[in-house]
């Protein structure tokens, strides 16, 4: 993950980053999204993230499903390419362009009723794969762009707004992804901008699969006295795990702390997390712990926050399938026809 | 084929009559019984011998214990489609000889397992019992092995019999067991076993007998669903996707074993492809759309099953412009189904596969050497389209052993039709998604990665730049491009074949499998009944301007075709004028069987005479 840094002087003036962009290059069209939705917060954030990897834009991929969190790829990064596809199903193009072209950085856009309810199956086997890929939930517990009907993530009992309460029990993405094998698993709240800040630079550090699931309230459908998914609900209930600071390979920062008051997790790219105050008995490289504290925080009606659980070095789907460098994409006739002579050999076989 | 003369078969024919090298034989064993190596090296050593062939696996939908029947066509003609009589039962599968015993025309010759008593159920057949049993116990000690030994043992009875030449089932032995020392001794000793007994006490009482030829020399012995795997290898595929479903999964699997052998990069080790299997057919689509927006060669087989699942992502690629590959092994009926039988029975929705106004292009091989053109040449239509071709095969095709001509090297460089470069972006100066430039339909695109201007691919509204729109003009004047890139498309896709006939007053049209036993009839036709008839296989949708232009040379047009509701006849239609489509009569045949030249022929002078 890697960016080559432009030789050119930064502009006089300017706020640059370390590929001399500025932080406007990196941002989208106009939402259209509701005033006060979580969704443009994170927008917003990815936007910072990115600016400040000093990622070359187009490098970037956008992805998403269906759905009002599916909208936003178009309101950040407007230097790179988006795939706005069907509903559930970003998760398969991302997987064929990241096959395609294994020097892109895939970021994905789902809601909850994309990723749980019709893309459930798609979600499941991304889990799986590890494909170098941000899978971003942007999870308000109900349908916003068809008015506001409950999804898979609704808590139980969480009332909508019409007075209907859900009496099924929520998927946890989070803790399914980790059973599944994610590589890395946060959650986050779209009002917490330090804490989302630091996890989208440690998953844009991240070599394979991320999942961050993002409480992200629906300020027309889900926001009042009932919901589980309200900003007020939320931030009463929002347990995190500990205050993260994300050290990017590039920057060489010491950061001391007290003995056994922080956890360090070094990443792939040699970029570094710091998990301070947290419970020293939890360690992020434990699935069973990050299951546990699931479950535990969510018999408690409240929400772990932070970075749950992450496996910096396991090799990526596309390590495993041995590709070449050259992005496959860019591969010529010359080195994709086999000659003449490995047809005769195949027909001879046959004759 | 037209210009021969066909030996016409009375139905019951004198036992001493002599039929050379034309006749089919029909093995009825159990699926699981280990049959398959011992049809395959009757069918491969008439190949050796110069005898056209074909070997037809008809079997059900089970891994182990249901009846299985595998036919062999050896025909001196060329004649490669299935013929409707069998000449010679070898009846191996006591749940089903009776009725296989039944369903033969009289004369017909037997060969069968002794207990099952055949030749008590009728007395106008020629019976060659055997003792399977108690040959291949001597031969093999292991009694776990007998089981898969026995089947051997007809093909020795075959060899005498029929004068197959023992040392052509030899070498055909050898080639399909290849080193495995002690299988290969076991089974010569099975067909020695079965030659010995057919010899000492089988005097030969049926008129079928085979005569070395010179009719295969150079050419192979292949499943089309292999030859469409070497298609997309040389076509330089990089992405490929797949879910396993009967009949298309050797479509991958053999593509998985060339691309091991012939797609690795010797300084890397390393593979200049992926090939994944996804958890179901939406996600198979899915990444071959992704990899194609990327800029990857891209491709997916499935069959009627998965080709519905797939319509979504279909649409989404037809309305946003992505190319990629998807092949079409069809079976046969709606919903499961037959799957293990026959049909071309999705040309239809798969011409407009999803909801909304969506046309795809179609191809649509015949043979083992045009799934692997035409799978080539898919690839190449995909990206100067930039959107999904289906190549429309079928069961019989695919899974069948065909006798082909080998592949000719492809002798024309790739089509990456109009992805853009830099050179062409200053010549544009403007640039736009969807900006049809050129007045063909076909606007420029730019991939990830590429470092050209970005987009914004989305199957929502769009107008000319990839922005979104609600506007009806917008929405209008990009489905009206579409349309014009399809129309573009007649002018790219291959051509019919038409073989005009002088005089001829009635002409067939006809598509995929069923070209040969159309061909086949077109001959029963003017020799039993003197009708001479003209010619058109259709190759692809959209049809070319010489579709129109051949039915306006004919009264009538027999649109022959393995579906009930007559599908390609109805594609036609759209295209046709009134007094076109008042000309098309239509032939179907759907039992899942591959079609066969009796059944058109018939159907067809059943409708002359009424046209008359």
């Amino acid at each position: 993950m890697t960016t080559p840094t432009p030789a050119a002087a930064p502009a006089a003036g300017k706020k640059v980053n370390r590929i001399n962009l500025e932080l406007a290059t990196y941002r989208g069209g106009k939402t259209t999204l509701c005033a006060g939705c979580g969704h443009n917060a994170i927008s917003e954030r990815i936007v910072e993230a990115y600016f400040e990897m000093g990622v070359a834009p187009e490098r970037v991929i956008k992805l998403s499903g269906i759905g009002c969190s599916s909208k936003s790829p178009a309101y950040f990064l407007g230097g790179s390419h988006g795939f706005n596809s069907v509903h559930g199903r970003m998760p398969a193009v991302a997987t064929g362009a990241a096959l395609a072209n294994r020097h892109l950085m895939p970021i994905g856009v789902s809601g909850d009723g994309d990723t749980g309810a019709i893309g459930a199956g798609q979600f499941v086997h991304l889990m799986r794969r590890n494909i170098p890929l941000i899978y971003i939930v942007e999870n308000n517990g109900c349908y916003g762009l068809t008015k506001g009907q409950l999804s898979p993530t609704a808590d139980l009992g969480s009332k909508l707004k019409n007075g209907v309460v859900n009496d099924l029990p929520p998927m946890d993405l989070c803790a399914l992804a980790i059973q599944l094998g994610a590589t890395f698993v946060a959650r986050s709240f779209s009002g917490d901008k330090k804490q989302l800040s630091a996890l989208l630079k440690a998953a844009i550090a991240h070599k394979g699969t991320v999942l961050l699931d993002v409480i992200s309230p629906c300020v027309t459908f889900n926001d009042h006295e009932g919901s589980t998914k309200s900003y007020a609900y939320v931030k009463d209930h929002d347990e995190a795990l500990g205050e993260i600071t994300f050290v990017p390979f590039f920057e060489d920062i010491s950061v001391d702390y007290e003995e056994g008051s922080s956890t360090e997790v070094k990443m792939h790219d040699g970029s570094r997390v710091f998990l301070k105050k947290l419970d020293a008995k939890y360690n992020p490289q434990d699935k069973l712990a990050a299951i546990t504290l699931l479950h535990e925080t969510a018999a408690r009606g409240e929400f772990a926050t932070g970075l749950l659980y992450i496996e910096p070095d396991r090799p990526s789907f596309i390590d495993l399938l041995n590709v070449v460098d050259t992005p496959l994409s860019m591969l010529s006739e010359a080195q994709t026809r086999p000659g003449p002579e490995a047809l005769e050999e195949i027909m001879e076989r046959l004759r | 084929m037209s210009s021969e003369s066909v030996t016409q078969e009375l139905p019951a024919r004198p036992a001493a009559t002599e039929i050379v090298n034309d006749f089919s034989i029909q093995v009825a064993t159990v699926n699981g019984s280990g049959s398959q190596t011992a049809n395959l090296v009757l069918i491969r050593s008439l190949f050796q011998m110069g005898i056209p062939v074909s070997g037809k696996n008809l079997f059900p939908s089970n891994i182990a214990g249901l009846p299985t029947w595998y036919t062999i066509r050896a025909n001196r003609h060329g004649y490669i489609g299935r013929k409707k009589e069998i000449d010679l039962l070898v009846a191996m599968n006591p749940e089903t000889a009776r009725e296989d015993a039944l369903a033969l025309d009289a004369g017909a010759a037997v060969v069968y397992d002794e207990p099952l008593k055949l030749n008590e159920v009728r007395s106008d057949l020629v019976f060659y019992p055997v003792p399977f049993d108690e040959l291949v116990k001597p031969i093999c000690p292991d009694a776990k092995l007998r089981r898969l030994v026995r089947n051997m043992i007809y093909d020795g009875v075959l060899s005498k019999l029929l004068g197959i030449e023992m040392a052509e089932m030899e070498k055909a032995l050898t080639r399909q067991l290849g080193k495995k020392a002690k299988a290969v001794a076991l089974n010569q000793a099975a067909l020695a076993a079965g030659y010995a007994y057919a010899e000492q006490h089988l005097p030969k009482r049926d008129g079928l007998r085979v005569e070395r030829m010179d009719k295969t020399r150079g050419k192979i012995l292949i499943e089309a669903n292999a030859a469409v795997a070497i298609g997309a290898m040389m076509a330089g595929v990089t992405v490929v996707t797949w879910y396993p479903i009967t009949p298309s999964s050797t479509v991958c699997e053999t593509l998985i074993d060339y691309m091991k052998k012939y797609r690795v990069d010797k300084a890397s080790g390393k593979a200049t492809f992926a090939i994944v299997q996804a958890e179901d057919e939406l996600a198979s689509i899915g990444m071959a759309l992704g990899a194609g927006w990327a800029g990857a060669r891209s491709m997916t087989a499935t069959s009627g099953p998965g080709i519905s699942l797939m319509s979504e992502f279909t649409g989404l690629a037809y309305y946003t412009e992505v190319p990629a590959v998807i092949v079409n092994v069809q079976r046969l009926g709606p919903s499961t189904g037959l799957p293990t039988r026959t049909a071309q029975g999705d040309i239809l929705s798969t011409a407009v596969l999803s909801h909304g106004d969506t046309k795809h292009i179609m191809l649509i091989p015949s043979s083992a050497e045009e799934c692997y053109e035409l799978t080539m040449q898919a690839f190449d239509l995909a990206e100067r389209f930039q959107t999904p071709v289906f190549v429309m095969t079928d069961l019989d095709l695919g899974m069948n052993t065909w006798m082909a001509d080998s592949f000719r090297y492809p002798d024309k460089p790739f089509d990456r039709g109009k992805r853009l470069d830099a050179e062409t972006l200053k010549t544009l100066g403007d640039w736009g998604r969807y900006l049809d430039v050129d007045g063909d339909g076909i606007a420029w695109r730019t991939v990830p990665g590429d470092g050209l201007p970005a987009y914004f691919n989305r199957g929502s509204g769009h107008n000319a730049r990839g922005q979104y729109s609600e506007r009806a003009d917008d929405y209008t004047a990009n489905v009206d491009r579409l349309a014009k890139k399809f129309e573009t498309a007649r002018q790219w896709v291959p051509a019919e074949v038409a073989d005009d006939q002088p005089g001829a007053d009635v002409a067939i049209l006809a598509y995929g499998t069923t070209h040969w036993a159309a061909e086949e009839a077109r001959d029963q036709l003017k020799s039993e009944a003197g009708l001479t008839t003209s010619y058109m296989r259709l190759r692809a949708y959209p049809f070319t301007e010489a579709v129109e232009r051949f039915i306006d040379r004919y009264t009538r047009v027999y649109v022959v075709e393995q579906n009930r509701d007559a599908q390609m006849l109805s594609l036609l239609k759209l295209d046709l004028t009134p007094g076109q489509v008042g000309k098309l009569r239509s032939v179907v045949y759907y039992s899942g069987l591959p079609i066969d030249a009796r059944t058109i022929s018939d159907e067809i002078l059943a409708q002359e005479r009424e046209a008359k």
